[in-house]
Parts: C-alpha cells; structure tokens; sequence
C-alpha cells in the first residue's frame, strides 16, 4: 500500500525553524535534515512497518521451527517434496530483482526516466516469476497430497510461505504502480523517495525470503 | 513527492482521479474527514469513553448475576459472551484507544508541533478502531458474540465450527475484529514515533521531553512489536477454525500451548501498553499539583523504557500452571521479580515528587494520589504471581481477577480521570466542577476498593474465574454482594463524571479556563484554551525542561521561586494571540482535510463480514473500495495549496 504521506507543509510565515511537516523534505527545497532526526517522515515510518512487519514473519518462522520433524504426522514429508534445484532458481531470480531495484532507484535518481520504468518493470517481472515458481510449486505439492489440513507441516508451511508470496504480490503491484505513475509523467526526479520507500519494501521481501529458504529448504529436517 | 506547489497543472491532472476534496472545518461533516490531531484525540476519547460505558454494563450484567449464589438472570451462554466481551472492550477498546486520545491530543502540544506526522494515517487509524469496534459489536445480532474469553485460547476457539465446541461465530467475529483494531494501533504507534522523533520543537532534545511522551514513545514501539504476534496466532486460529489447518489440533501434530506463547508473548506486553500511559499521566499532574519539578526525571524515563524491555521476558509467568517445565518457570519467576523493580522505583520518585511540595488538592491531584496507591497494591499482588507455588494457586481464581483491576482500573483508569480533569480545560476551555468531581472520587476509591478488594479473598477461598454461578454455602455469598454492591457504586460515579463533562462542557456551566488554569509546567498550557487550528502560532524555542514553567518562574539565592515579570503566563499568551491575531492563521498551512481514510476503514469493514461469513460479495466489494481509497489516497496531495 502506498502509505506515502505527501508532502505537506506546515510551515508558518515565521522565522523560526519550523521542523518539515512532509514525507520527502527535498521537494520543497527544505533542508532534507529538517526533522529532528534527520530521516524524513516517510522513511521512518517504513522501517518502522518493516520491524514490525520482522515479528510478523517471525511468529510465523517460530511455529513452523516448534512444528519441524513432529513425529506422527501423515502425508508427504519435505524430503519426498521438495525440488531444491528449481527452488533455488526461484529465489535466485528474486534475489536478482533486488539488483534491477537499485538500478531503477540509482535512474531516478538521475533523472533518467526511461531507465526508472525499465527497471521498475524488470524488478517486477523478476517479482512475478518467483511467483510464477510458487503457484507451480504449491500446485505440485497438492497434488502430491500435501494440503494445509493434512499435517502441521502443511500447515506451517502454506501460511509461511503464502503470506511471504502475498507480500511479494503486493509489492509488485506497488512497482507497477509506480511504473504507472512514471508513464503518466508524474514521477519526477524529486520524487526519487517515493521509489526508494517501495525498494525498502521490496529488499525486506527478499531478505525474508533468505531467511524462509534456509530454515524451509536447506537446513535438514530431523530424523529424515 | 507531487509537486503541487511548483506546477499548478499538476493540480489540474488530480482532480479527475479525485472525489471533490472536502473542505468544511467546521460542522458534523468536518469530523468525518478531519485530519487535525486534536479533533482526532477528541473522538478517540469519545469512542473509548462510549465504549467504557458499555464494557462497565456488561460488568454490571456479571455482577448481577453473581449477586446471589445460583444467579438465574443470565444463562451460561449469555454470561461467556458477557465476560469475553467485557474484557475485549476494555483492553481493545478503552484503554488502548483512550492512551490514544490523549497522546494525540497532548504529544504535538507537549513537543511543540503543529500537527502529527501523518495526519491521515492518524484518521486511519482512529476510523479502522471505530469500525472494528462496530464489527465485533455487531456480532450481538449476526449470530452471538465471542464467548471464548478475552485471550480465547485454543483447542476451545480454534476447533471448526460444526465441532460445537462454542456455538456460532463468536470466534471468528472475535480474531478478525481484533486484526482490524491491530491494524489501526499499529498505524498509530508508527504515527506517534515518527512524531516523537521527527517534529520536536527546536530544543527539545529526548530528555526535555514530557515523561508522558517518553511513556507514549515506549508504548508505541511496544505496539508495534506486540500487535503482528497476535495477528499471526489470530491468523491460526481463524485458519484452523475456517480452512482446516492443524495449528492447534493435537491429533495432527498441532500444540495448543504454541497459541498461549504466542497470545502472552503479546499479551504481557499489551499490560505495560495499557499502563505505561497512566503513568506518563500522572508523571504530568503530581509535579504541577506539587509544584515541583518530577523527581529523578530521568529514572523516571529510563525505569519506563526497562519496563519497556522486560515487559518482553515474563509472558509465560500466564502459563506456569501448563506444566513447562522447572527450568522456565524458574525463568520466568525471576524475570517477573525483576520488573518489579522499575516499578517499584516509579512509585518512589512519584512520592518524592509529592513530598514537601506545595499540594494542592484538586480532583485531578487526588485521582493521581489514587493512582499511586491503588497501583502499588495492584503491583503487590502482581508480585505474588511471580513466585511459582503461590501462582498456581492463584491461577483462575478471583485473586487473579482482583490483581489485573487493581492494575488496570486503579492504574489506568485512575490516572485517566486524573488526566480527565487536569487536561479536559484545555480541550474544551471550560473548567470541570471541582466539587461534583471530588465527589467522583471519593465514590470511585470507595466502589472500586468495595468491588475488587474482596475478590482476592474469593480467590483465596477459591472461587473460579469464568463460571456463571456458584453454590451457597461456599463461605462466597456475602463478598459476592459487597463486589455486586461496589459495582454499582463504581457506575454511580462514573456516571457523576459524565455528567460533570455534560454540564460543565457540553452546557459550558464550568468556569472559563484560561490559557493557563493549573500553573502548568509544560507547552500546552502556553497556548489558548481550546489551542487553535494550528497549535502554536510561532514554534517554540526550548530552553530546559518543564520550559513553560521557568518562562514563568526564576529562583532566589534560596530556592524560592519567584515570578519573572516578563515571561509570565499572560504575557506568553498575549504574545501568542497576538501573533496569532498578525497571521490570522492564515500564513500557516495545515494539512487539507481527507475523506480517504474513512474510505479505507469502510473498506476493511466488508472484508472483515467476507471473512466471517466466507462470502465473495462484501470480498469483492472491500477490495475495490480499499483499492479506490489507496490509490486516491496516494494521489491526492496532503495539502492542498489551493
């Protein structure tokens, strides 16, 4: 959700200091340290979802390591399910759009817009097909027979993983729309924070992601 | 970031996108769309106060059923939705949402700021708790209420539905409706920290700040720590309940015990979140009605950012009766010991703020002093908890009961009348009566220590927490009807503030309060009682702490004060209206009003009946309207230059 507060002046006529009342300080040629931190409001405010966002992830993580290798649970396990070359790629390519992230951030930086939608567009492609891996993926395993009722590894392991692909879903849908807002012509060089917010955003994915890959796929399960 | 002001084209090309934006900043309409942190403190107040009403009915429904032994007014079901109801309202929707109010109030005009950090999420965050509070009210008529305890523990709330285990949708009404309140107190926490730490007036360093900021700036971050826990074991539930899956059901691998941990984990954190304002209240009111500075300012703040810290380490001493094993229980006993001691150094520098002060004893003074007391007995009995074989005991009786109110209700709820009667002046300009209030004491302390002091003898005698009715002969009768009696003297005074607030307020029969009726220490006694639109018509320089005050007053040799002639409450005033009166108001750029936020939180509402009901119609309906709001949101600048 673009929760991008813009800007919004509440500075008074004056000569005192008035600390910046807006997300993206720059745009009004006020001094970007103007609040007392000096890291605008906007930006705070996203780091600050993104730890809260952190425990999130982290309740969900803690069930799924409490729930790993019980014993008595019926249906496949993840050793029978799991493809771990192609899951791999899959995040590979996720972990590549944090890359073409950047290059878009450094475009608008720069002021280079067509760059900016390229990037923009690339990270979402790259986005969307890790997406693409995790559709297929839960697909396979149901039909393999592991469903979100059949044991508490399916459980753990749909809800882990599915609010991660949400997250992921949403974010695209952000990089689109900022690609949108930059085809329209309203996404200006000044508006550079607006794109670095949703990187923000779109990194924190990633590295969650590393985090889920590791303790899902790689570390192995006891007794298998 | 659109720059409005350097393209008006700009402006041109939003309009279409846009619904026609509201402008009225007076009316009924204006409330709906405002985004003026003060309006917004005001409504949350009056949401939490609405909402107070209604959870002490409830109480009061409980208590006359459990008047007598074999109560015959309500039936088991009725009396599970009571409870479970009760204490939903009262932690979900009174004491989170009335901190809100006063630090939204209070936190821009204590750091001299204009407004908030983001104006509109705050009105989000206010219109999501008032629509999560009618959805989970609504569940009265679509069905039945919750009915499986305000912390609804699993297997009992998590099995499906055609189990039986709890007849109709009270579960599910009650997971989604608290995930919609966490998403309006996460947004507001996110608000309150950004504020805090980004608009301080120029010299308000961290340690200049107000001990009520300080505690708001904790219970923030413990909000946005606590409230993704809960989600995520709501989450589970309504997923097991719902779609089947096995988080808590033993026969496929699940633990019941995982929601516990993750409940607590939450839950003893949302119990400094609930009190960690209270104290910051009466932080503000003992020094004022003292006249002297806090004492030990800073072991004030830093006892309350341990508490802060610590309040993360004692969850399971909720659980020590479940069997977890030696090694934890012994954890947890010492960890819970331990907090008592940033606690406890609390109610000393309170004390050492009162002793040998000038005190004065108005209504607000004396709810403070009430606070202190009820709060140390409440924290005893807490202590009692952490000490394992005495917990287990105690575990599901009155006892327990009896702690959480001394606490909650002698803590917060004291020091919200407190800040009630010492603040409700510069909101409204008007003073409360004095008299009428002391009577609302007097009747409080008496009706909260007749109803809640002698169910720490039930618990020791044994009664059960949570049953609808109990035998006579019990050695229970008589103390359940002094509890029923207290009960309804607590309502009586409640009732005698409302209709204080009503006269003094609503009829404007209180006396005009001035710019500064307490001799405050803090800015927003600075400023015109109600403060304008745009709270400070020049930005505070600060200098020290409790900067007001030493505008005010300067010291002799001996330690005197004396009253400097030139930076004196009038003048100081004087000096604002005037340039206020040079502006009109009209240099300063307040953020526009918005109807997007009302639009979002509307948005939720037809999800959240989806959810229940696993219904496509009102899912689709939600989602376009929170995809219309986001994107108009987004589009729309937050002031309109126009």
């Amino acid at each position: 959700m673009s929760t991008v507060e813009q800007s919004a002046e509440v500075g008074g006529s004056t000569s005192t200091p008035v600390p910046s009342h807006d997300g993206g300080g720059g745009a009004h040629g006020h001094d970007p340290h103007a609040t007392a931190t000096g890291v605008t409001n906007t930006k705070l405010a996203m780091w600050l979802f993104l730890s809260s966002d952190c425990l999130f992830f982290g309740a969900f993580i803690a069930a799924y390591l409490l729930y790993r290798g019980r014993p008595g649970q019926v249906g496949p396990s993840p050793s029978d399910l799991f493809d771990i070359p192609f899951t791999s790629a899959t995040s590979f390519i996720l972990l590549m759009s944090s890359l073409t992230m950047v290059l878009a951030l450094a475009a608008i930086q720069r002021g280079d817009h067509r760059r900016v939608r390229i990037w923009l567009l690339a990270t979402a492609l790259l986005g969307a097909t890790f997406i693409g891996g995790q559709v297929f993926e839960f697909t396979e395993f149901t039909r393999e027979g592991l469903t979100v009722s059949e044991s508490v590894f399916g459980s753990t392991f749909y809800l882990l993983t599915g609010f991660h692909g949400a997250h992921v879903t949403i974010g695209i849908i952000w990089l689109l729309s900022l690609w949108g807002l930059s085809n329209a012509g309203r996404l200006e060089q000044g508006d550079s924070e607006r794109v670095e917010i949703a990187g923000l955003y779109w990194h924190f994915v990633d590295v969650v992601w590393i985090v889920i890959f590791t303790v899902i796929y790689l570390v192995p399960q006891p007794g298998s | 970031m659109t720059t409005v002001a350097e393209s008006p084209s700009a402006v041109a090309v939003h309009r279409p996108l846009v619904l026609r934006r509201p402008t009225a900043t007076t009316g009924a309409w204006s409330w709906f769309t405002t985004v003026d942190h003060k309006k917004i403190g005001i409504m949350y107040g009056a949401l939490a106060l609405v909402f107070f009403l209604i959870g002490g009915i409830e109480a009061l429904l409980i208590r006359v059923q459990l008047f007598q032994p074999n109560g015959t007014v309500l039936t088991a079901g009725q009396y599970n939705q009571l409870f479970t109801m009760h204490g939903t309202t009262m932690v979900f929707l009174v004491g989170m949402p009335m901190a809100v109010a006063f630090g939204n109030y209070f936190v821009p005009l204590m750091i001299g700021a204009r407004d908030v950090a983001f104006p509109r999420l705050n009105a989000f965050g206010f219109w999501v708790v008032a629509a999560g509070g009618v959805f989970l009210y609504s569940s009265f008529f679509l069905g039945g209420a919750p009915d499986g305890g305000w912390f609804g523990y699993t297997p009992l709330t998590s099995t499906p539905i055609d189990a039986g285990f709890l007849p109709g949708r009270g579960p599910d009404f009650w997971a989604v409706g608290i995930i919609m309140l966490g998403i309006g107190s996460t947004t507001s926490a996110i608000n309150f920290i950004a504020t805090i730490l980004n608009l301080r007036a120029p010299g308000m360093t961290l340690m200049r700040m107000p001990v009520f900021v300080w505690m708001m700036l904790v219970v923030a971050f413990l909000t946005l720590f606590a409230m993704p826990i809960i989600t995520v074991a709501l989450i589970m539930v309504f997923t097991d309940r719902n779609f089947d899956t096995t988080f808590f059901l033993a026969t496929k691998g699940g633990d019941p015990l995982l929601y516990q941990h993750l409940f607590w984990l939450f839950g003893h954190p949302e119990v400094y979140i609930l009190i960690l304002p209270g104290m910051g209240i009466v932080s503000e009111t003992l020094p004022v009605f003292s006249r002297k500075p806090l004492f030990g300012y800073a072991v004030v703040v830093f006892s309350g950012i341990a508490i802060g810290f610590l309040g993360w380490g004692v969850w399971a001493h909720h659980m020590f009766a479940t069997g977890l094993g030696p090694v934890a229980i012994a954890a947890f006993g010492l960890s819970t010991m331990l907090i008592a001691i940033p606690t406890g150094v609390k109610i000393f520098n309170w004390l050492g703020t009162v002793w040998k002060g000038s005190v004065r004893l108005t209504t607000a003074m004396l709810f403070s002093l009430g606070f202190i007391a009820m709060f140390t007995l409440g924290g005893l009995s807490g202590v009692l908890h952490s000490i394992v074989p005495s917990d287990t005991q105690q575990t599901d009786t009155y006892f327990v009961v009896a702690h959480f109110h001394y606490v909650l209700v002698g803590g917060l709820i004291f020091a919200v009348f407190g800040g009630m009667y010492y603040w409700l002046p510069k909101v409204f300009g008007r003073m409360l009566d004095e008299r009428l209030g002391k009577v609302n004491f007097w009747t409080f302390l008496i009706g909260f220590n007749l109803t809640f002091f002698p169910m720490h003898l039930l618990g020791l005698y044994g009664m059960p927490r949570r049953t609808y009715r109990y035998d006579s002969g019990l050695g229970w009768d008589g103390m359940n009807q002094i509890v029923s009696v207290g009960a309804f003297i607590i309502a009586l005074s409640t009732l005698l503030f409302v209709v204080n607030v009503i006269v003094s307020i609503g009829l404007k029969r209180g006396a005009v309060a001035g710019n500064d009726p307490w001799d405050g220490r803090t800015l927003e006694w600075s400023i015109s009682s109600p403060p304008p639109e745009y709270n400070f018509a020049e930005v505070p320089e600060v200098e020290s702490r409790d900067d007001f005050w030493h505008r005010k007053y300067t010291e002799d040799d001996h330690g005197h004060l004396l009253p400097l002639p030139s930076g004196g409450a009038e003048t100081a005033a004087t000096q604002h209206s005037a340039a206020a009166h040079e502006t009109g108001g009209h240099g300063i750029h307040m953020p526009s009003p918005s109807i997007y936020p009302l639009v979002l939180a509307l948005g939720l509402l037809p999800i959240g009946y989806a959810a229940v009901f696993k219904s496509w119609v009102p899912l689709i309906i939600g989602v376009v309207v929170l995809a219309f709001g986001m994107y108009a949101w987004g589009i729309e600048p937050a002031t309109d230059e126009s």
